[in-house]
């Protein structure tokens, strides 16, 4: 692969576009422009769902009342809860990542659908604002928890059928999302980009694809049901008129289960594709990492009631559901032993990226090994709807993908942007998030497996200590993402500019300039070798041993 | 950005896909059927023998043909007929049409008999005939949305038949609308049995 850059050419954001000024971006169906519409959007999303959960903290400093309202308490959970699962974990690595390296990692113009890549934005743009909306409006935010589980989301007060239509509408750019890309990787390979040249993170954009394609109508459905049940009284999940409101709970994980896939596998895809550059080594079991994508996502959509093991469900199912969750442990355990056996004497370079990567096998670790005590059936009953679960979940979706995310955004941003960020803040930053992570959530598990039930507002005095401390945590935490953003958002304008390839990175999009120009490839690639071709650094360790 | 070149397949993979997509969508529903079905066989029997079959097998009929002439559009197109394709997708369009004037009739008969959400009738039925009336409502309604979105993009197909938009040697576009119409189809021809047939 040699660097093919051409100077004369104007990057995408000088290209010459229909309309003028911010129309030239909405209006855009470059696939770059998108990823970087759905960037600032995820982010602001981000920052006002921190803000909820920074809140909700403070709430617990103290045993008794503290800064809001029972009422309050509850809304705030179910707004961090959607915006921080339906807005930015699930489309974070799809709309933003996924748009824009997509199509330049398998050496393609564009995606297969460019505008219903646009449509899946303004869907997106349109859910996240009426969930926004249903705050202001008259009624008050939701206070269901993000599950909307029925029959609360059927007689609560609250504005919930705006949140329901929101979680549909988002529902459906993120199928759109999903063909798109399964189409695109299907058809626009560069000539020579057999299956398995491809970088780790299109693959796990395929799994993740088949996931969104074939889970998200389910919930799509469930949600619209539901709405339709509050709206005209039909009987469906009510169970004053027969309904079933445990046949909702199965409908609701039968996607919503899934949809942990849909966050985690692209996180894993991204941490395969940035350890094997800072490792400067190929990567250990490509095969086994791209088909244990394809096992997780198939494994994944089959253990949705271990949610459920308190609710009612006979023992053949309790067992089989719990051993195939004890299954899908297998497909992640071989991406782990493979990131670490690719860091074996590889030559580390200890940049901002692989610090987040390696914090994100740690913790990813502890979110997986937990998540398997909570597949045991008999541990699943002591500490079902604790603050175990809650700890747990966070290890995954937040110490895993979140972690992985900000990775992205410093292994990606000089490509994106052209610049460079200054790497001590950003260091300082990695530090202050990840030590205020694990005191935010490590207690969070000990809390749990002392009986600290989750969603509770008030708790006894003796989880003071354990609570003060997680607290504590969230300010450590926040100030780091907060120096980290800060950090960036300088470096836009300030960063010494950017080579086409500051990292020493292997696949295709770093043989375009930094940022690429708004055709991508001025000739599309012709790929001879894997994407993580190291042997020149491979042949001088080798030697040196 | 336009492709630098034309790939029918790829468009056709990116239809299938959202076709499996609707296909789920529905099947949701077919399960929580499956579900109450099973919990309620008595009462969905008696609830069922409220429909008349008659009428189903009409809007059957109708459907399955509506199907075939759509089918017939793509192979006059393939042809080089474009009046022909064109009044076939119109007479796509008109079975479409009497379908919904069926099902109106179909459902207004049903709300004169008082069997209607939350209707004073219906919740003194017991709970097995409520679900059943409520799944026979959202479901029929949501594929008769469907055989409206399925009018609309028909009728788009019209309109690009006649700018020339499909023609001779680009048709993939009516084969999407078609295939589209199929779908609306075979989820009737699943909703037909389970809510009018099976005793």
């Amino acid at each position: 692969m040699t660097t093919a850059t051409i100077a004369a050419e104007p990057d995408f954001y000088h290209e010459k576009t229909r309309f003028k000024g911010i129309f030239g971006w909405i209006f855009s169906t470059d696939h770059k422009r998108i990823g970087i519409l759905y960037l600032i959007a995820i982010i602001m999303f981000f920052l006002v769902g921190m803000a909820i959960g920074v809140l909700m903290r403070l709430e617990m400093l103290n045993p008794e009342n503290t800064i809001i309202t029972p009422q309050t308490y509850n809304t705030f959970f179910t707004l961090h809860g959607i915006i921080m699962i339906f807005l930015v974990v699930i489309p974070a690595f799809p709309a933003v990542f996924g748009n824009f390296f997509l199509p330049l990692m398998i050496g393609a113009k564009d995606v297969f659908f460019p505008r219903l890549n646009l449509l899946s934005w303004w869907l997106f743009i349109a859910g996240g604002t009426l969930a926004l909306v249903s705050l202001f409006l008259p009624g008050g935010a939701a206070d269901t928890g993000w599950t909307f589980y029925v029959p609360y989301s059927i007689r609560s007060n609250t504005n919930i059928i705006p949140a329901l239509l929101a979680a549909f509408i988002l529902g459906f750019s993120s199928i759109l999302t999903g063909l798109n890309f399964i189409t695109t990787i299907h058809r626009m390979r560069a000539p020579g980009m057999t299956w398995f040249k491809m970088p780790l993170f299109t693959w796990s954009l395929y799994a993740t694809g088949w996931v969104q394609v074939l889970a998200t109508p389910v919930i799509g459905i469930t949600l619209l049901l539901v709405t339709i049940e509050r709206l005209f009284g039909v009987g469906i999940f009510d169970p004053t008129l027969g309904g079933d409101p445990v046949l909702y709970q199965h409908l609701f994980w039968m996607y919503s289960h899934p949809a942990v896939y849909i966050i985690v596998l692209p996180a894993m895809g991204v941490v395969s594709d940035i350890i094997p550059v800072f490792a400067r080594r190929t990567i250990f079991g490509y095969k086994f990492i791209a088909y244990s994508s394809l096992a997780i996502a198939s494994l994944g959509s089959l253990v949705w009631a271990h949610h459920m093991f308190t609710v009612g469900m006979s023992n053949t199912g309790m067992f089989l559901f719990s051993l195939l969750t004890f299954l899908v442990s297998i497909p992640s355990a071989i991406k782990v032993f493979n990131w670490v056996a690719t860091l074996y004497k590889g030559s580390i370079e200890l940049e901002v990226p692989l610090l987040f990567m390696l914090a994100f096998i740690v913790q990813f670790s502890i979110g997986g090994l937990t998540g398997l005590m909570l597949g045991a059936l008999s541990v699943n009953i002591h500490v079902t709807d604790t603050y175990f679960v809650v700890g747990h979940f966070h290890y995954v979706m937040f110490g895993g993908t979140g972690f992985a995310l900000f990775g992205a955004i410093h292994y990606w941003f000089p490509k994106m942007f052209g610049r460079m960020y200054k790497k001590r803040p950003a260091f300082i930053g990695w530090l202050f998030m990840t030590v205020g992570f694990n005191i935010l959530y490590f207690p969070m598990l000990i809390l749990g497996y002392m009986g600290m039930p989750r969603r509770y507002y008030h708790y006894l005095a003796e989880y003071e200590t354990l609570q003060r401390i997680a607290t504590v945590g969230s300010w450590i935490m926040v100030a780091g993402i907060l120096l980290l953003i800060i950090n960036l958002i300088v470096s836009l304008k300030r960063g010494s500019k950017a080579s086409a390839n500051p990292w020493g990175g292997k696949t295709l999009e770093w043989t375009v300039s930094s940022p690429p120009p708004t055709e991508n490839f001025h000739e599309i690639p012709v790929v001879t070798t894997g994407p993580y071709d190291y042997s020149e650094y491979e042949r001088t360790t080798s030697e040196l041993t | 950005m336009e492709h630098s070149h034309r790939d029918d397949v790829g468009s056709r993979m990116g239809l299938w896909l959202f076709l499996f997509s609707e296909l789920i969508l529905f099947g949701g529903m077919f399960i929580i059927y499956a579900v109450y079905r099973f919990k309620h066989p008595e009462e969905f029997r008696l609830a069922s023998e409220e429909l008349d079959p008659f009428i189903g097998t009409v809007n059957t009929i109708i459907l399955l043909t509506s199907s075939l002439t759509v089918a017939m559009s793509i192979t006059a197109m393939q042809e080089g007929k474009k009046n022909l394709s064109m009044s076939l997708v119109g007479m796509t369009i008109l079975f479409a049409v009497i379908f919904l004037v069926n099902k109106y009739f179909e459902w207004s008969h049903k709300i004169s008999l008082g069997i209607y959400p939350q209707s004073p009738d219906l919740l003194n039925k017991p709970q097995g005939e409520i679900l059943y009336f409520g799944l026979y409502y959202v479901m029929t309604g949501l594929h008769a949305l469907h055989v409206v979105i399925g009018i609309v993009i028909l009728a788009v197909m019209m309109m690009y038949i006649k700018t020339g938009k499909i023609n001779k040697d680009s048709f993939v576009r009516l084969e999407a609308g078609g295939l589209y119409w199929h779908l609306v189809d075979i989820i009737w021809i699943f909703l037909f049995p389970l809510f009018y047939l099976i005793q």
